[in-house]
């Protein structure tokens, strides 16, 4: 499956959609597909800094608890309230109602250390 | 209101949905009542216990019961969790009244025999695995391993370096490791392992600092695969500080080939289950000896069985600097009997044999399942190995879940699935030592047919099991809305 353009990709299956200083996150098709049925996603504590690549919190499927990692810096400013009465927006809709934070960016140049749509694409068809 | 859950669509009602009132034998007739012992305000009227004559109750569980599954039905090949068969007279052997019927307050005087099992038990272990002494007192594998962190926080409390607080957890370890550090309050930093599977020491060498303060391996990890570069690997935790734990859920694999405390380990754990011979599973009563080198002995939890020079045997509780007990009393002594009784009944040759039976197994398994199915990892494994369904799913749709379910209907349990989670669509299989070649062709053909089916016809494959009492379940409902509790109805 193609992967949205415009949106940036991290090796870790998360990718992220950035508006000036402000970036919205989520898990990838591909990601949700290996995952299975999501049943419990824990988020990172709003007003939290988080540091890019670091384990910000945990994605919980019928297989495997997973880690979640943030593939940019920032403060958390807010994080999608609705999967934790349904979890499943992540499966059904992983780039749009299954978004999981945002943040205010706090990170200089990190998009370069983030893949596009098409190599990520390479990645995730390996 | 919707109708109360119930098991009846499997042909057993539950226990609830039996009997009427008044049917239960009231044994206590004729005793004082209960209000007479409790206070008051202690007890709750209207409890909706279940009325059921004593017959009804033995029927119930008895129907269940031949619904279950287990290792003495049938072939249980569940990757790391060595599902070996328990030989039967470890537990005749404990079941004698000498063992049985100790009560544990009994002096150490009287009680010579329990506490020279206990203190072989403890020296055959130390030798066995290349340890210093071993403390029996912690009642589960995981239950070791937090004794084991407790022990290296205190000794490096003790050294002046309470700042290492990291646990390195590389990808291939056991799976309780991670949850052990966290109780115990370290940070975990997961190791990703190389393309061959193992933990590079390079790659190791760029997260040791001084806030290192355990490696935790399991060796051969749960790839089945033996790390070949554990003296490095050791020597560089070492001087980085650190200390070395051996997660021993993977021990049957080494038995008399290699130890623990030759590859450089500090801390080790034991399973009795997975090792040696205790029941399996059911979620108590478990047993996991803890080892240490000479440098950490100190510290074991108390009591730790002593000899003296007339051979007179003790338990001792004056170590000030033990990390204190674990358990109440001996821990399960009983466990402790049955894994003594396994160790003298195969001796040293023996259990060299059982590790060589168990990897010739997971041999024979492994390359003929790459026959049919991947082996991402495809040389020689210790006593298990993992496969992949991840071109059938791509594919043809069909899921490891789903060969695991098809499996049931063959008359197999099912391998441990998902697990390692670097493994996509994983099967972790582990044949052990005491299954006959007739039972590993049957297992491998069972899977072959349901590989063929899996690409001629997926779709009978995604409802399987289909002659299993119960079918296949909606775990994610279940996952998501769990229901556990019965209530009464309106």
């Amino acid at each position: 499956m193609a992967q949205p353009q415009g949106l940036l990709f991290s090796k870790e299956h998360e990718w992220v959609s950035v508006d000036g200083d402000r970036a919205t996150i989520g898990v990838t098709d591909y990601a949700q597909n290996s995952l299975g049925d999501i049943v419990y996603v824990e988020l990172p504590k709003v007003g939290s800094t988080i540091a890019q690549f670091s384990n910000v919190g945990v994605i919980e499927s019928v297989k495997a608890v997973s880690d979640l990692y943030t593939p940019m810096s920032g403060e958390v400013l807010e994080t999608n309230g609705a999967l934790e009465n349904d979890p499943s927006a992540v499966n059904r809709d992983p780039y749009g109602a299954g978004w999981l934070f945002k943040l205010r960016l706090t990170g200089a140049g990190e998009a370069s250390s983030l893949l596009s749509a098409d190599e990520y694409e390479k990645i995730a068809t390996e | 209101m919707q109708p109360p859950p119930s098991n009846s669509a499997n042909g057993i009602p539950l226990i609830f949905e039996l009997g009427q009132a008044g049917r239960a034998t009231d044994y206590l007739e004729h005793a004082k009542p209960l209000e007479s012992y409790l206070p008051a305000a202690a007890l709750r009227s209207g409890l909706p216990l279940p009325d059921n004559s004593e017959l009804d109750v033995v029927r119930h569980y008895t129907q269940l019961s031949h619904r279950t599954f287990g290792i003495d039905l049938g072939f249980y090949p569940l990757g790391s969790c060595t599902m070996k068969y328990n030989p039967r007279i470890n537990d005749a052997i404990v079941a004698r009244p000498e063992f049985a019927d100790l009560h544990p307050y009994t002096p150490d005087e009287l009680a010579q025999g329990a506490l020279e099992a206990m203190y072989e038990l403890e020296r055959s272990l130390s030798s066995l695995f290349g340890m210093a002494a071993f403390s029996l007192n912690p009642s589960a594998g995981a239950h070791a391993e937090l004794g084991a962190l407790l022990i290296a926080k205190k000794h490096f409390k003790e050294c002046g370096e309470a700042q290492r607080d990291t646990v390195i957890v590389p990808d291939t370890a056991h799976g309780t490791n991670p949850a052990s550090a966290t109780m115990c309050g370290f940070k975990v930093l997961t190791l990703r392992s190389d393309a061959r599977g193992r933990v590079s020491p390079a790659e190791l060498r760029r997260v040791l600092g001084p806030g290192t303060a355990v490696c935790m391996m399991t060796n051969p990890n749960t790839l089945g695969l033996f790390e070949d570069d554990i003296a490095e690997i050791a020597s560089a935790v070492h001087d980085a500080g650190g200390l070395m734990y051996y997660d021993g859920a993977n021990a049957n694999a080494i038995m008399g080939y290699a130890r623990p405390g030759d590859m450089g380990f500090d801390l080790m754990h034991l399973n009795t289950h997975k090792t040696f011979t205790i029941p399996h599973g059911g979620g108590g009563a478990g047993h996991g000896p803890l080892g240490v080198a000479p440098h950490l002995v100190e510290y074991l939890p108390v009591p730790v069985v002593t000899r003296d020079a007339h051979g007179r045997y003790a338990l001792d509780f004056d170590r000030p600097k033990s990390i204190g007990p674990m358990r109440s009393f001996w821990s399960n002594f009983a466990h402790a009997v049955r894994a003594l009784a396994y160790l003298y009944a195969n001796g040293s040759d023996g259990l060299k044999r059982v590790s060589q039976l168990a990897v010739l197994n997971a041999n024979y398994l492994r390359v003929k399942i790459a026959e049919f199915l991947a082996t991402p990892y495809p040389e020689r494994c210790r006593h298990e190995f993992v496969a992949s369904a991840q071109r059938l799913k791509r594919e043809h749709g069909v899921r490891a879940l789903d060969l695991a379910k098809a499996l049931l209907d063959h008359g197999f349990m099912a391998p441990t699935m998902y697990f390692p989670l670097l493994v996509p669509e994983c099967l972790m299989i582990e044949p052990t030592e005491t299954e006959s070649k007739e039972t590993l062709d049957a297992f491998i053909e069972a899977l072959r047919a349901i590989v063929a089916t899996a690409k001629e016809n997926p779709d009978a494959l995604l409802q399987a099991p289909v002659s299993t009492p119960v079918g296949r379940v909606d775990e994610t409902t279940a996952a998501r809305r769990p229901d556990l509790r019965w209530r009464p109805p309106p």
